[in-house]
């Protein structure tokens, strides 16, 4: 088997005992990368000569007999919203073309100590607002599975390259699902891990209450050893959780729903969900049931309102964090004449540097935030963000783990919906009521819609802190699926 | 709840600091107006007696020892800017022409 379809668990393991250098592994991605990048564009930056200096770093450590992590020299690719002292960081926007950030990310950091090769930074929607990677300043990322159809967004870069096996491995954010939508419609796993869990120091804000960092992998033992690797407690963010990390990997490891209690949320179906969706999850529903699981149906009645609640939340919370590009101490400075004052050289740069949806969420946050405004739109927005918590807390102690399609449809086409925010804003139905409750998800894959032949993802969502759950119910699920289908479902994408 | 006009729009772009052009108004103006009339429904079930969260967990004050640790030099917070003087970032006019 060729180094780029191993699993990370392989490869660490392969460099660890010598059978493979760090150098052979970041060598295969970086030809992979040539290869289909022309055709993917999941990547904004590659730097082959770092790359292999990482990866010789890592030789070099088990030539002298250092012990390595389980996934020293593996290869990962990393989204362009975490900040990178050695590379560009743009995230996905114009204003921060070419700006080399002066630190790194705690993710970041934790990475490099974990002995990961970081192969580049990958593509997203301008500061992760977006469900398709086509509000990209940079161009859209193709969906491996149908070059023609978005692969997911925000974290789209971070999807394909998996996808495309450019990387057995991607770091993603998800603050109303951009990690596990872009993981549905590209058939791979994507995790939100509980919020505070990762941390959020070196992450350029979107939605500060929201945004998590998260794993990407092509199976869940993968994304549990990402996970474990890049979280808990940070000082410097004075969000993160001060507990130790749930034990994600061991519960991939164990694989069993045997005696536990699923609940279907009964709201997440019916219109707006194709059928080739919604014959996928009941199918997994099913298996669930087959493998001992107790399936039970749950109502979240308050989930309706997550959408609505969020597209206020979201774009309040980042009209006031984007207030930060202002032309002065970093990034793009346009009109600076000389007879301009800073405020105009300030309004000029920020119409020139920022992409539509970004302008839209930024004022569509500034009017819900205004006097007179405020307790109609914002207020009511977080009233119902404590319903969304109150229905999770009543669901949970009903049934441990909950389920549903992770997103209403298969990937689209690419410009379907570019031009119609509220269609876009429909991707991520299913994923937002877990962010404004703070509590983990994950996706995996459970087959292909009959209509278009295209993956659908299965959405677990575990309480705060339960995301060993997510863990073990996506690796049991995935078990069962793949003796089923002969293999991961990955194994159907068409060869790029 | 009110409609999004483009005198509305074009008063939220300077709020935003965007200056805006002309038919970047129109546009936002129809699309704000259809986005604002689809979230308003939050409004519907956000009863007198709920709380509102401004965010999922619990939140604490964290405090640590106050303590001079490493932090970035001039050279490395400066490194970015897009004008510099002195070790400063240079900024355009920030008063008037008179003061």
């Amino acid at each position: 088997m060729s180094l780029i379809h191993r699993t990370a668990a392989e490869l660490g393991r392969l460099i660890a005992t010598g059978e493979a250098s760090a150098v052979e592994v970041a060598q295969a991605h970086l030809d992979r990368i040539a290869e289909v990048e022309p055709k993917v564009h999941a990547f904004l930056h590659v730097d082959p000569d770092a790359v292999l200096a990482q990866a010789r770093a890592v030789d070099g450590r088990r030539a002298a007999g250092e012990p390595l992590g389980p996934l020293a020299g593996v290869p990962i690719a990393h989204k362009d919203v975490f900040t990178t002292a050695d590379m560009p960081t743009t995230a996905g926007s114009k204003i921060l073309e070419g700006w080399r950030p002066p630190y790194d990310a705690t993710v970041t950091r934790r990475l490099r100590e974990a002995g990961l090769v970081i192969l580049g930074k990958t593509n997203l929607d301008e500061f992760a607002m977006g469900s398709s990677t086509e509000n990209s300043a940079y161009g859209p990322t193709h969906n491996p599975w149908d070059l023609t159809r978005i692969p997911g967004g925000s974290s789209g870069g971070a999807s394909a390259s998996v996808a495309a096996y450019e990387a057995p491995l991607s770091t993603g954010t998800d603050t109303g699902g951009s990690i596990r939508q872009p993981a549905a419609v590209t058939g791979i796993v994507g995790m939100k891990p509980t919020y505070g869990g990762s941390s959020r120091y070196g992450l350029i804000a979107f939605a500060s209450s929201l945004d998590t960092p998260g794993p990407f992998a092509r199976n869940v033992l993968d994304a549990a050893l990402l996970h474990e690797a890049f979280s808990g407690h940070d000082p410097m963010d004075s969000t993160s959780i001060a507990q130790p990390v749930p034990p994600v990997v061991e519960a991939a490891r164990q694989a069993s729903v045997e005696g536990l209690r699923v609940g279907v949320v009964k709201e997440f179906g019916g219109d707006g969900y194709q059928p080739g969706v919604l014959a996928r999850f009941q199918e997994a529903v099913d298996l669930l049931e087959s493998l001992g699981a107790k399936v039970v149906e749950v109502s979240c009645p308050s989930f309706a309102y997550a959408l609505p609640a969020y597209y206020l939340i979201a774009p309040s919370e980042c009209s006031s964090n984007l207030a930060r590009f202002d032309a002065m101490r970093y990034g793009l400075r346009v009109g600076d004449d000389g007879t301009r004052s800073a405020e105009e050289v300030m309004a000029l740069t920020r119409a020139a540097g920022f992409g539509p949806e970004v302008k839209r969420r930024i004022m569509l946050g500034t009017y819900a935030l205004s006097s007179g405004y405020y307790d109609a739109y914002y207020g009511s927005a977080q009233k119902v963000r404590t319903l969304i918590s109150r229905d999770f807390d009543a669901a949970f102690h009903q049934v441990d783990v909950l389920v549903s399609p992770t997103t209403p449809t298969t990937a689209f086409p690419i410009g379907e919906r570019a031009d119609d925010p509220m269609a876009m804003y429909l991707a991520d139905l299913c994923t937002i009521p877990s962010n404004l409750a703070g509590n983990a998800a994950i996706s995996v894959p459970c087959g292909l819609a009959d209509e278009d032949g295209l993956p659908v993802g299965l959405q677990i969502m575990a309480p705060v802190l339960g995301d060993d759950r997510c863990y073990r119910v996506g690796a049991a699920v995935e078990k069962a699926f793949e003796d089923r289908w002969g293999g991961p479902l990955l194994k159907e994408a068409p060869a790029l | 709840m009110s409609a999004i006009t483009r005198d509305e729009v074009a008063h939220l772009a300077r709020l935003s600091r965007l200056a805006l052009a002309d038919e970047e108004l129109d546009h936002f103006a129809a699309q704000l107006d259809q986005i604002v009339g689809a979230v308003a429904r939050v409004a519907e079930v956000a009863a007198d007696d709920i709380p509102p969260s401004s965010h999922a967990l619990p939140l604490t004050n964290v405090f640590r020892p106050d303590e001079v640790r490493p932090s970035l030099t001039p050279q490395q917070a400066l490194s970015g800017a897009p004008a510099v003087e002195d070790d400063r970032f240079r900024v355009p006019r920030i008063l008037g022409e008179e003061a």
